[in-house]
C-alpha cells in the first residue's frame, strides 16, 4: 500500500493524521458550509450586517419552508425529475442494445461506429446548439420537456455506448457461444443471457446519467424558457431574480436544487464510483 | 414458388444472415438518434458558419466572411486566450486530485465517509457551484474577505476585477474537478500491486522516488482518464461563467463556448452564422484532443 499505512507509524503521527482529516475536510468544503450557514439564518441577520457571527436564531425551517411553499422551486424540481428519469430510461435502453451490437458481433465498421459514438460524446455543445435548437423548433418541441429529453437521450447514448460496449466486452464470450450452439435466437441471447449480466452496468450508468442530466444547464437554457418546462438548474436563476438580495432564501434554494444528485450519490455510492472510474484500473 | 416455400427461404435467409441482421437491428435506434442529434448537427453547424443568418429569415451565403471577421474581433481573441488559461490551469486538477488521494489512502476508521465527503462537490451542479463561489468571493459579505479581513488584508473583489475574474472562476471549476481526479486516483491506488511496493521498499525506495518510479507508472490508466475528462471539462466551461460573471467584467471572462452563445442567442441579437463560426473554431481545438484520445484508445484496442 502506498503511502505507507499510518498504523505502522508512531502514535503521534497517527494522532496528527486523525486530527488533520476533519480539518482538511472543513477547509475543502468551506464555501459550501458558508452557504449552509446562510440558509438557516433569519432575514434580520442580513439587514443588520451580521453575516458571519452565529445566527441570531435558527430560521432553517422558515427559510426552507418558503422555498418549498412560496416559490416555483417545487415546479422546477418536478420538471427536473420529468426530464431526468425518461432520459435515463431512454439512454440506458438504447445503449444496452448498441453496446450489445458493438461488443458481441464482429463486422466491418464495428470499431468505426464505436469510435463515432466516443468522438461524438466529446464534442463541444456549442457546435450542436444552432442545429439542435432549430430541429427542436421544427418538431414543435421548443420549450417542452420532451424536446430536452430527446436531445439528452441522443447525446448520452454516446457515453453510455462506450460504457456498455466495454462492459460487455469483459463478459465471458463462452456463455454467448454456448447459447448460439443451442440455437437460441439472437434477441433471446440479448434478453436472457446478456441483459441479466449487465445489471451492475445498468445501475452504474443510471446514477451517472441521472447526475449528468439533472445538472445540465446549457441545454436547459437553449431549449426551454419558462417555469412550465425549465429544470431546476435554469430555474434557480429565476428564483434568485425573484429573491434578489434575500441571501438566506437563495442559499436555501441552491441547497435544495443541489440535493437530489447528492442524495443519489450517497445512496448509490458504490455504483456511482464504479461507473465513474471504469477504465481507471487495468 | 408457393407461399410456404417463400416463407421457408425467408426464414433461412434470416437464419443464414442473422449475424449481420442482428447487430444492424440492435444498432439502429441508438445510431439513428445519435446521427440526428449529434453527428448531423456538427456538419450543419459547419455549413451555417458560411452564412449570415438571424435564425428566422433566409440565410445569406457569405463565404469565409464570418471567419475573416473573427480574425479582427478583439472579444474573440480574449476568449481564445481565456480558453488557453482554462486548459492549462485546469490541468492542476490532476496533481491536486492525486495529492488528496494520497492523503486519504489510509484505512483509519471513518475514512470511507471522509472520501465520500471530499468527493461530493463533483455531484453538485456547476450552477450551484457557481453561486456558492460567487457568494464566497463577495466583497461585502463573502467568507473569503471575512477571512482576509481577519488577517488584516484588504477586501478583494475577485469577480469584479478583470485581472482576477477568470482565475476566480477557474478556481471554482477546479473544486469539483479535483474531486473527480481524486476518486480516479483512489480507485487506481486501490489496485496498485502491493508486492511491487514491498519489493521497492526493500530496495530502499521511498517518498518521491517511490511515487515517481513505482506508483505513477501503475496509475497510468487513471491518469489518462483524468487527463481526458479534465481537458473536456476545461473546454466545456460555460455554466460557471454564465452564473458567476456572465462574461464580465468588460467581457474579460468570456471563453469560446460562452462567446458563441452570446453571439447566437444572447442579447446582442441572433447571429447564428457568426456563432457557428466560433463553435467551429472551438470544435477544431477539441478535435486535436479527440483525435489523440481516439488514437490512444485504438492502440489499446489493438493491444487487447
Amino acid at each position: 500500500m502506498f503511502p505507507r499505512p499510518i498504523e505502522t507509524q508512531p502514535r503521534a503521527a497517527q494522532l496528527t493524521y486523525q486530527a488533520m482529516i476533519p480539518l482538511a475536510l472543513v477547509l475543502w468544503l468551506l464555501p459550501l458550509l458558508a452557504v449552509a450557514v446562510f440558509s438557516v439564518k433569519p432575514d434580520a441577520d442580513f439587514t443588520t450586517g451580521n453575516y458571519w457571527a452565529w445566527p441570531s436564531r435558527f430560521a432553517g425551517l422558515e427559510n426552507y419552508g418558503k422555498v418549498f411553499l412560496e416559490s416555483d422551486m417545487p415546479r422546477y424540481l418536478l420538471n427536473s425529475v420529468l426530464i431526468t428519469v425518461p432520459t435515463v430510461l431512454g439512454a440506458v435502453a438504447l445503449s444496452c442494445m448498441t453496446g450489445f451490437a458493438l461488443g458481441v458481433y464482429k463486422f466491418r465498421g464495428n470499431l468505426l461506429i464505436f469510435f463515432m459514438f466516443v468522438a461524438g460524446n466529446f464534442v463541444p455543445f456549442q457546435i450542436l446548439m444552432v442545429p439542435v435548437r432549430d430541429l427542436t423548433l421544427e418538431l414543435g418541441l421548443y420549450n417542452t420537456k420532451a424536446g430536452l429529453v430527446l436531445f439528452h437521450v441522443a447525446f448520452q447514448t454516446g457515453f453510455c455506448t462506450l460504457f456498455m460496449r466495454n462492459f460487455i466486452r469483459a463478459l465471458p464470450v463462452e456463455l454467448i457461444e454456448a447459447a448460439r450452439v443451442e440455437g437460441v435466437a439472437e434477441w433471446r441471447i440479448f434478453w436472457f443471457v446478456v441483459l441479466p449480466l449487465m445489471k451492475p452496468a445498468i445501475a452504474a450508468l443510471s446514477v451517472l446519467i441521472f447526475t449528468f442530466v439533472w445538472n445540465d444547464y446549457f441545454w436547459a437554457v437553449v431549449l426551454t424558457q419558462g417555469a412550465e418546462s425549465q429544470p431546476v438548474t435554469a430555474g434557480i436563476t429565476s428564483f434568485n431574480a425573484q429573491y434578489r438580495a434575500a441571501y438566506h432564501l437563495m442559499s436555501a434554494g441552491s441547497i435544495v436544487a443541489a440535493l437530489p444528485p447528492v442524495a443519489m450519490f450517497f445512496l448509490m455510492q458504490r455504483h456511482f464510483i464504479a461507473g465513474l472510474t471504469l477504465g481507471a484500473v487495468k | 414458388m408457393t407461399a410456404t416455400d417463400r416463407q421457408a427461404t425467408g426464414a433461412t435467409w434470416l437464419r443464414r444472415n442473422r449475424q449481420v441482421v442482428a447487430p444492424v437491428l440492435f444498432l439502429l435506434p441508438g445510431l439513428l438518434f445519435f446521427l440526428v442529434y449529434v453527428l448531423l448537427p456538427v456538419a450543419q453547424s459547419v455549413q451555417i458558419s458560411f452564412f449570415r443568418w438571424d435564425g428566422l429569415g433566409e440565410p445569406d451565403y457569405v463565404g469565409l466572411a464570418n471567419y475573416r471577421e473573427l480574425a479582427g474581433d478583439r472579444a474573440f481573441e480574449v476568449s481564445v486566450i481565456n480558453n488557453v488559461k482554462w486548459l492549462l490551469l485546469y490541468l492542476l486538477a490532476i496533481p491536486g486530485g492525486l495529492f488528496i488521494a494520497l492523503f486519504l489512502n489510509q484505512t483509519v476508521t471513518g475514512i470511507r465517509l471522509y472520501k465520500s465527503l471530499f468527493f461530493f462537490p463533483f455531484v453538485i451542479s456547476q450552477v450551484v457551484v457557481g453561486l456558492v463561489f460567487t457568494w464566497f468571493y463577495d466583497p461585502t459579505f463573502g467568507l473569503l474577505n471575512a477571512i482576509l479581513g481577519a488577517v488584516g488584508l484588504g477586501p478583494v473583489n475577485v469577480l469584479g476585477d478583470p485581472a482576477l475574474a477568470t482565475y476566480g472562476i477557474i478556481v471554482a471549476g477546479l473544486w469539483p474537478q479535483v474531486a473527480y481526479c481524486m476518486i480516479l486516483y483512489l480507485t487506481g491506488l486501490n489496485a496498485v500491486d502491493p508486492e511491487q511496493v514491498e519489493a521497492a521498499r526493500l530496495d530502499g525506495a521511498k517518498g518521491w522516488r517511490m511515487l515517481w518510479y513505482v506508483i505513477l507508472p501503475q496509475l497510468r490508466p487513471a491518469t489518462f482518464i483524468a487527463f481526458v475528462v479534465t481537458i473536456i471539462g476545461a473546454l466545456r466551461s460555460f455554466d460557471l461563467i454564465s452564473v458567476m460573471t456572465n462574461g464580465g467584467p468588460f467581457g474579460s471572462t468570456r471563453v469560446l463556448s460562452f462567446y458563441m452563445f452570446e453571439k447566437a442567442l444572447g442579447e446582442y441579437g441572433f447571429r447564428m452564422g457568426y456563432g457557428a463560426a466560433i463553435a467551429v473554431v472551438l470544435f477544431l481545438i477539441m478535435l486535436v484532443f479527440i483525435a489523440y484520445f481516439l488514437w490512444s484508445m485504438w492502440r489499446q484496442e489493438r493491444g487487447a
